[in-house]
């Protein structure tokens, strides 16, 4: 007799995140130190399957999504506004179709599965997995069509993820794609047929285009094809932050439970993290304005150069599989689309949109609650407090402490706790030391050193960005877990009194000013500011007297900390601010912002008047102007072709003056140094 | 074989159709041999229900007879049958379903056995339910949850009499009744919960006193009695409710009168020239179509429930029957209806066939749940009864398959007489429930073996499906419809299997409801639901909500997983009837009626939400009126609710249903 077979279901962010069990990892390479690559290659793979599959082939998914009631009705919109023949439409479907989808097939895998073996047993130490979250996956993968949502931190990820599938013998997923790769012809292909398929980065109001992309992506999902893989993040993050989720792609998956065709659909985020990313310095110089290279075959294959180098360990954490309709119950009403065909395409309604963001923003927490950090994280954050370097000393013992502190916070460390921590650093400095070296006792970043030349020059203050911003995007890895309780920090300075509601106030504030820059759910004010009040009180760093909430005797480390943690944020929001107010000819046009920011900033620099080197970063300009615009102290103009910027300077003035006022903390941070020094 | 052969088999609601059926598949009549051949079964009708009542006689059911309404008594020769006992727990069960001498049980070997003379499988022994039974829900012969054997009497609250009222109707000589055992009886229709409680002997609240009016201006009198002295009346029919339409609301606080309409069960008249008949509304299904049969008529309306539903429940509930292709369903089938409410009489004054004279007033009428008033007599139509019936079965590889199928037929409206689709669980059940022997099943049992060898290849038993179908109509064009639908079958996937394998499956209908009182003997509880949704979103809706069922019981600590299984019932040009079953093994839940309610609850909001109605057939009752604003939007309940202010200010038609 058959009971219940169990599987498991699972909701958000559990309360002490200290408590939150994590799974334990296992080197998926270690066997393939062992063993035979090729009969690994050519292993018998028979993956479980959903269990309301409905078997077809590749080819008889592009007819079924052609000859689709909605693709149909698209069609015939389509053929009425522009006067073409619905044949021709009908045609035009199917080359789209044809320049979209994907040829998965076995034996591509197993090709990938051999080289990529050798690869990664060149590149990486260990590629460590979580086995219990493999094992839920598997459940999951036959009870409801799944999502699969990795974080996207480097072109390695997708192949990781299939291979690691591969490797468990679990279903291959399907991968949405950029178009960006289709230009290697070669390795655009081979791509096509491990499982990716290509979508154009911006089709805006192309109909057709959307219609035939949803569809396929519905087709697939509906019918339990495969598991569906996509970035939320919708690109690689240059700066090892998580990006605002995109929503695009998570509403098309969510469309047919919605509408009822499927029972639920299994969403499970991934997060992937590399010890060393191999992208680093690309990344960097990507930020300060070298255009992106455009990914061409042979610029993949000079990339055999990085395979002679050492990139530590990476961590890939399958999370726990987010129901959907859980998600959905009490937040949206299934019944709406009662009343019409479901195949007539509808604009999602402000409740569901807002239902689907947030829930994109939620999961993209979740990839960052699991992202597992190196120690290396910890002492990027304390070198780049320290733009003069640190003596090793110093470094070991702020290192220690602030490993106490991020785990009192529920960081996902990955600290090796047999070894002595001057070990630990060490060799965490060594794996990294194209970054920073050490010498004499102290360690400081290295810089490429420009022959004769001064140190003034545009140049090597561009090459110390590089470094900085290298640097930076570890540092990154760990803002998630300090972000809010950084925000209270700075609110408590900021704000005239110690009242729980000023500060909150101000925290308030400042979390509108930064949602751009960090994942914060919207609409989560509260809830985030109590959680990060209860850590703080939690690691003695304020306590909450009636309505105050003030500092304790043994918290000023901690609030001067984290203040330094959202320093050069400020800073570099108040650069934006300024620029805005100081510099701006009438009619700035949209896509001059960056290169005029820049330079702006660079001279800033170069004349000594800022220190903040991360204020270069295109990233954080943007989200600066985002936020701005958002704020509606910027109004974009569409005229034509172009976007001009419209500043409201009394409005971007005050925005700056505000932000200045955190400005207090650079006498907290000398002090909260010397307090550590002398302990 | 003889008839009488036949007859004596035969339960007493399908006695006269399959005899008909098998006699003229047996004749090997051909087409032109019509009018004499008709003659000669008018002839073998008359016999066969003349041996048929005189077995009915012996059955002890026909004992009580009904005072005459003097009023009625002049009318030129109205048919009277036999109406059901006032006293329904003598031949009734009054804590489960059906015939008291009819059951499933146990016996001491372990074996499933049908009790009783009155059906088809009467008697006999069902070798695989048992392994189907402890298989499906993880049940045990060992652990028995029987019963409490009988009414306790003292349980039974003492009714709260108006006495005048009570005055008034014994001068007007209205038959009633405080008895308890009475009163109990009408305190409950057929679901779960009211008969859980009655057989762990729980009672609540019943109606203090129960009248049976034997005419319409009986019940003319009541009401006028009723609104007088401010009593509250419950209509009530056959009891077969499945939506707590007959539960006195506990809240009432005036003396609840239980009006059973049983008594008032004659055919009026019949006129041949427009094929109507003038019915009393207390007349139950079975009795109707025995009645017209006798004069070569049918209405054709055959809900599952027939045997023991009546006309007046029909009306008040909008029914529907299994052969409403052909014959339509309730509001279909009546051409005029007589209501009497607080306000007096409400009815037409002709019975032309359509009328453009504002909203249809029958549509106030029909689906009023007992809220307005008593129906009293309807007019139907009638048809003659068919020459020819075939049963049918086909098999699909599997659902989605045979969906399409239905969907095809529905679009080319050739819909036989009846087409229901079963999906592969209840296949599986229907497998169980073969009996040992009996010549039908047999040549069924091998004919399907055959069937797996020959045909099957590629049909995976999990997942294939099965339809069945009844034609009816002259024998020629029966066999080219046939045809007809066999070739869209074909297109789909589907195999013809054979017609014992449909009439099976016809036939099990009315011992299925027998099958709930046997698992709740052993810890199993069940009940069935429906609803209609269009034709694009009926795969989807059957597979949420079975899963929702299933995922529901294991949110709730069902120990096992339940059974939770549909059926496609009836096809429309635009959609589909759906019907769920879903049962489980509550052992280990310390409540599991309320376990069972949020199941049955959750359910019907994901059929909500899958774009399915509320209900079909089954009506809304007070179970289901918590979803009526969301059904029928605010204004549409508005409007309900004024016509019950207008028609009913007293509330006299008390049992608080549907608004
Ligand atoms: C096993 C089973 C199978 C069923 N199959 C079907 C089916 O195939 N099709 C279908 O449509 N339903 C079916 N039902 C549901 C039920 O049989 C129907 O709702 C039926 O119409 C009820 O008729 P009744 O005479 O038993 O009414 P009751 O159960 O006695 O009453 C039902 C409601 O109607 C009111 N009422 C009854 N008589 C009158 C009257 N004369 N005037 C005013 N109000 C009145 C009552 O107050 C009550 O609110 C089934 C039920 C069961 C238990």
């Amino acid at each position: 007799m058959s009971a219940w077979v169990s599987s498991g279901f699972s909701g958000f962010l559990p309360q002490d995140p200290v408590l939150k069990k994590r799974d334990d990892f296992e080197d998926v390479l270690e066997e393939r130190r062992n063993s035979s690559d090729l009969r690994y290659a050519l292993r018998c793979y028979t993956p479980a399957l959903y269990k309301g599959l409905v078997p077809c082939k590749a080819s008889m998914l592009k007819s079924i999504v052609l000859q689709s009631d909605s693709l149909q009705y698209v069609v015939g919109q389509v053929s009425a506004e522009c006067g073409e023949s619905r044949e021709a439409v009908q045609e035009e479907a199917a080359l789209l179709l044809e320049e979209m989808a994907h040829r998965l097939q076995l034996g591509t895998i197993r090709f990938f599965a051999f080289t990529l073996s050798k690869a990664f047993k060149a590149l990486f130490r260990g590629v460590c997995v979580n086995e219990e979250g493999i094992q839920r996956l598997q459940q999951a993968i036959q009870e409801h069509p799944v999502v699969l949502l990795p974080s996207h931190r480097s072109y390695m990820d997708f192949l990781m993820m299939s291979y690691i599938l591969y490797t468990y013998d679990l279903a291959l997923p399907v991968i949405a794609a950029g178009m960006d790769f289709i230009s290697m012809k070669f390795v655009g292909e081979m791509l096509r047929m491990s499982g990716a398929f290509f979508i154009r980065r911006s089709f805006g109001g192309d109909k057709l285009y959307w219609a035939v992309f949803s569809e396929y992506v519905k087709t697939m999902l509906r019918n339990g094809y495969a598991p569906i893989e996509f970035f939320l993040e919708g690109t690689r993050s240059r700066t090892g932050k998580s990006l605002t989720p995109k929503t695009g792609l998570l509403n098309i998956v969510m469309e047919p439970f919605f509408k009822g065709e499927v029972f639920d659909v299994n969403l499970v985020p991934v997060s992937i993290s590399y010890e060393r990313i191999l992208e680093e310095s690309l990344y960097a110089r990507e930020l300060l304005g070298v255009p992106k290279p455009k990914e061409s075959t042979s610029g993949l294959l000079k990339a055999r150069r990085i395979l002679s180098e050492d990139y530590g360990s990476m961590h890939v954490y399958f999370g726990h599989p987010v129901s959907i309709r859980s998600l959905a119950q009490g937040h949206i009403s299934r019944s709406q689309h009662n009343l019409l065909p479901r195949h007539i395409p509808q604009k999602p309604t402000a409740d569901t949109q807002a239902f689907v963001n947030d829930t994109a923003f939620r999961l993209v927490r979740l990839q960052e609650e699991n992202m597992v950090l190196k120690p290396w994280v910890l002492l990027a954050t304390l070198l780049l407090q320290n733009p003069d370097g640190m003596d090793l000393s110093t470094l070991t013992e702020q290192a220690d402490w602030l490993r106490r502190l991020a785990l009192a916070f529920g960081a996902f460390l990955d600290w090796p706790d047999h070894e002595p921590c001057s070990k630990v650093i060490s060799s965490s400095l060594a794996l990294h030391k194209n970054l920073v070296c050490v010498s004499g006792g102290r360690v400081r970043l290295v810089v490429e050193e420009l022959p004769g030349a001064e140190s003034a020059t545009e140049e090597a203050g561009f090459n110390r960005a590089v470094s900085v911003l290298s640097c930076a995007s570890y540092r990154n890895q760990i803002l998630h877990l300090f972000v809010r309780p950084a925000l209270i920090a700075v609110a408590m300075q900021t704000a005239n009194c110690s009242r729980k509601d000023e500060v909150f106030n101000c925290f308030n504030f400042l979390r509108n000013v930064f949602s751009n820059e960090f994942i914060l759910c919207p609409g989560a004010a509260v809830q985030d500011f109590e959680e990060a009040c209860y850590l703080l009180g939690k690691c003695g760093a304020v306590q909450e007297l009636q309505q105050d909430l003030v500092m304790s005797q043994s918290g000023q480390t901690t609030l001067a900390f984290l203040c330094s943690v959202l320093d050069p944020f400020l800073q570099g929001y108040q650069v934006v601010c300024r620029y805005l107010c100081e510099e701006l000819e009438e009619n700035l046009l949209e896509n001059k912002f960056v290169p005029a920011v820049r330079s702006f900033t660079l001279q800033l620099i170069l004349s000594g008047s800022l220190k903040c080197y991360e204020a270069l970063s295109s990233d954080l300009q943007k989200n600066a102007l985002a936020a701005l615009i958002r704020l509606k102290a910027v109004r974009r103009v569409k005229a034509g072709d172009q976007v001009t910027l419209k500043v409201n300077k009394i409005a971007v003035n005050s925005l700056e003056d505000t932000l200045g006022k955190t400005n207090v903390q650079h006498i907290n941070i000398y002090l909260y140094s010397s307090l550590l020094n002398n302990k | 074989m003889t008839a009488r052969d036949l007859t004596t088999s035969h339960p007493p609601s399908r006695r006269r159709a399959p005899l008909t059926r098998a006699l003229k598949r047996g004749s090997g009549m051909a087409s032109d041999g019509h009018i004499c051949e008709r003659r000669r079964a008018a002839e073998r009708r008359l016999r066969v229900i003349s041996g048929h009542l005189h077995q009915r006689a012996q059955d002890g059911h026909a004992a009580v007879s009904a005072q005459e309404c003097k009023a009625e008594a002049s009318r030129a020769n109205p048919a009277k049958a036999a109406p059901v006992p006032k006293r329904r727990h003598d031949i009734m069960k009054w804590n489960g379903w059906g015939y008291s001498d009819s059951r499933f049980l146990f016996n001491k070997k372990g074996q499933a056995e049908f009790t009783g003379k009155r059906y088809r499988l009467s008697g006999l022994i069902l070798p695989s339910l048992k392994d189907w039974f402890e298989g499906t829900f993880g049940a045990n012969l060992q652990h028995k949850s029987p019963a409490t054997p009988a009414l306790n009497v003292s349980a039974v609250p003492p009714p709260n009499l108006n006495e005048s009222f009570v005055e008034e109707l014994k001068a007007a000589g209205v038959a009633l009744s405080q008895e308890p055992e009475d009163r109990v009886f009408r305190s409950h229709g057929h679901c779960l919960h009211e008969i859980f409680a009655l057989r762990e002997g729980r009672i609540s609240r019943v109606p203090d006193l129960v009248v049976w009016p034997s005419c319409h201006n009986d019940v003319v009198k009541i009401v006028e009695l009723a609104c007088k002295h401010n009593v509250c009346l419950i209509p009530y029919g056959g009891g077969t409710s499945v939506s707590s339409a007959l539960e006195c609301p506990p809240e009432e606080t005036r003396s609840i009168v239980s009006l059973d309409t049983s008594q008032m069960n004659r055919i009026l008249w019949i006129d041949e020239k427009n094929l109507t008949a003038h019915v009393e509304a207390g007349i139950i299904g079975q009795d109707l179509e025995r009645q017209l049969n006798e004069s070569g008529y049918c209405t054709g309306h055959e809900p599952d429930s027939m045997e023991f539903s009546s006309l007046g429940g029909w009306v008040a509930t909008r029914a529907s029957g299994m052969k409403k292709n052909i014959y339509g369903n309730i509001e279909d089938l009546v051409v005029h209806i007589k209501m009497v409410t607080p306000r007096g009489v409400i009815e037409k004054s002709c019975q032309g066939p359509r009328m453009s004279t504002g909203p249809d007033i029958h549509h106030f009428i029909m689906g009023s749940e007992g809220t307005l008033g008593v129906v009293t007599e309807v007019t139907m139509k009638i048809r003659p009864v068919p020459e020819y019936q075939k049963y049918g079965s086909i098999v699909f590889p599997n659902f989605q398959q045979g969906v399409a199928c239905l969907r095809e037929v529905a679009k080319q409206r050739c819909a036989p007489a009846s087409i229901r689709l079963m999906d592969n669980e209840q296949f599986q059940f229907g497998h169980a429930l073969k009996p040992q022997v009996s010549s039908i099943f047999t040549s069924f049992l091998d004919g399907l073996k055959k069937f797996y060898i020959t045909k099957f290849k590629g049909f995976d038993p999990h997942h294939l499906c099965v339809a069945t179908l009844l034609f009816e109509g002259d024998r020629e064009k029966v066999l080219q419809h046939e045809k007809q639908v066999y070739d869209i079958a074909a297109k789909f996937g589907g195999l013809a299997a054979g017609e014992d394998n449909g009439q099976r499956g016809y036939m099990l209908t009315f011992v299925i409801a027998y099958l709930r009182d046997l698992g709740m003997d052993y810890y199993v509880i069940g009940e069935s639901f429906e609803t209609s949704v269009p034709w694009d979103r009926v795969l989807d809706l059957c597979r949420n909500v079975k899963e929702r069922i299933v995922r529901e019981c294991k949110e709730r600590g069902v120990q096992f997983p339940p059974l939770s299984t549909c059926r496609v019932t009836q096809t429309y040009d635009a959609g589909a009837c759906v019907y769920f079953y879903f049962a489980f093994n509550y052992r280990g839940l310390s409540d599991p009626i309320h376990v069972y309610e949020n199941v049955e609850h959750a359910a019907r909001e994901e059929i909500l939400a899958n774009g399915g109605s509320l209900s079909h057939h089954h009506g809304v009752g007070k179970l289901r009126k918590e979803w009526m604003k969301e059904a029928v939007s605010t204004v549409g309940l508005g409007m309900l609710k004024s016509v019950k202010e207008y028609v009913d200010p007293s509330n006299i038609f008390g049992n608080r249903n549907l608004l």
